[in-house]
């Protein structure tokens, strides 16, 4: 998959001040850090997620610029040099009289702008599809690229949904689709995940959809409706690449797990030390071995008595070992976003056993030992929104 | 004709000098604006043709009333000045 397998690994940052690169330094020893931060572009301006694309080695910057709307960049130098691409976009909003119809037949208002508020997921399609990319957005569209990013077209088919506009937003105004898994089986089948909107797949590259978050079930919301697929909050979904029918999901109200291709889902309970928080990352080979980054509660979004922790599972959920040395041990007020943490998946046969932590307060770690131990580097960076190899 | 002016701030990220632009309306002279620069556009704009919610334009000194159709009328001699509103953080 790796087109560059020559060249050094790096670890971009897309943060809200710029994007940030670390490089890990050759030869260093074992006493030091061998990571180090290298570069940066956008400089003042929002990086709302990065996208190195494992199969041609092009990278790509979704920029959320406060005053004149979401850019897309790309790179073919690893980030040396950019060049702005074709942002997705909405076509116009359906007639007044339209919307009035249909919410006097459904009773449920499309409250969605149509218009594009930030790229949120950006992913490379499959290794047989060059050049197809999809982007995930608030306000809850799906986007695919089949030139690069040259130009986009939304996903209609999830967009036209009449569920979609019982969506509803969770941390923002509007939903966000922040979590596209395409099958490395076949690139046809895809997972989205949305907050708040479920988890939704298709079978034929975007044509149809259904949802796919049976057994999820959300405590927010009134009786009735606490197990309604659609309501759910699932703050990001993963994929294992060796076992595709292997999803984990950290869901606002917990943790869950599918075994059969995200047809149904199973709770993990009383996870340590709580089972709140938003990051969830699952090792490319072994489907049983997953890492998150909790925090106390929906209402304290901060570390468990002050304290960073990555719990790690090997026996998908059953026990999990609470992994610290490294990551801070008092008076920590880091929240791990749902993009900030992050297995190495690049190369042939990639291990799991590095994998990057980033914090909203500007803190940075990665471990080279499946989480065993964190070298930290840096705590002085902007709120990083997500963190991806390359 | 009108003139249209846009703010420093926008020159780090687009050239889009100040220049002499036809129409009577403010949506008439910014497509004319984006007929030669389109990709100035989705600075401006939104995906349904409405004046970004942290811009703001000036019509002799009047800020633009009409955001989303953009139909403020636009005098001949007009200096029209595109501002981003001072938010952020």
């Amino acid at each position: 998959m790796a087109p560059t397998p020559h060249l050094a690994p790096r670890l971009y940052i897309a943060t809200r001040k710029g994007l940030l690169t670390a490089e890990r330094k050759p030869g260093a020893g074992s006493a030091v850090t061998p990571w180090v931060l290298t570069g940066a572009s956008f400089l003042g301006d929002e990086v709302s997620t990065i996208l190195p694309d494992p199969r041609d080695g092009n990278l790509y910057a979704a920029l959320r610029l406060g005053h004149y709307g979401v850019k897309l960049h790309r790179s073919t130098d690893r980030g040396t040099t950019w060049t702005e691409c074709a942002t997705p976009g909405y076509p116009p909003r359906p007639a007044a009289a339209d919307t009035r119809r249909r919410r006097a037949r459904q009773g449920d208002p499309d409250e969605s702008p149509w218009t594009l508020l930030q790229i949120w997921s950006l992913e490379a399609g499959g290794p047989d599809e060059p050049g197809v990319l999809w982007a995930g957005d608030l306000p809850g569209g799906l986007h695919r690229s089949d030139d690069g990013g040259e130009s986009w077209e939304l996903c209609r088919g999830l967009w036209d949904r009449p569920e979609r506009t019982e969506w509803f937003g969770g941390g923002y105004k509007h939903p966000g689709l922040h979590s596209i898994c395409v099958d490395p089986r076949d690139a046809r089948r895809l997972k989205v995940a949305v907050s708040c909107g479920g988890i939704w797949a298709t079978d034929d590259g975007g044509e149809s959809w259904r949802l796919s978050a049976h057994g999820m079930h959300a405590p927010y919301m009134p009786p009735r409706l606490r197990d309604e697929p659609n309501v759910q909050d699932p703050h990001r979904l993963v994929q294992c690449l060796s076992e595709p029918e292997v999803f984990w999901c950290q869901h606002h109200s917990g943790l869950y797990r599918s075994t059969d291709g995200a047809v149904t889902w199973q709770e993990i309970e009383d996870a340590p030390p709580s089972s709140f928080g938003f990051a969830m990352a699952v090792h490319p080979r072994d489907p049983d071995v997953a890492w998150r980054v909790p925090a106390t509660s929906d209402a304290c979004r901060l570390p468990v008595d002050g304290r960073v922790v990555v719990p790690r599972t090997r026996d998908g959920g059953a026990s999990w070992t609470l992994l610290s040395e490294g990551l801070p041990r008092r008076h920590a007020y880091h929240l791990t976003l749902r993009h900030a943490l992050e297995v190495d998946t690049t190369g042939e046969s990639p291990t799991g056993d590095r994998l990057a932590l980033a914090s909203n307060i500007g803190g940075l770690w990665i471990t080279e030992d499946g989480g065993e131990c964190w070298h930290e580097i840096s705590r002085d960076l902007p709120p990083i929104n997500a963190v991806r190899f390359g | 004709m009108p003139t249209i002016h846009f703010t420093p701030h926008l020159q780090r990220h687009i050239d889009s000098p100040p220049r002499e632009v036809e129409g009577d309306t403010v949506g008439e002279v910014l497509g004319s604006v984006f007929g030669d620069n389109p990709r100035l556009r989705s600075y401006l704009l939104d995906d349904q043709g409405r004046l970004r919610e942290h811009l703001s334009i000036f019509v002799d000194g009047d800020a633009v009333s009409d955001r989303e159709g953009l139909s403020d009328p636009v005098p001949g001699t007009a200096e029209i000045y595109v501002l981003q509103a001072l938010s952020g953080g």
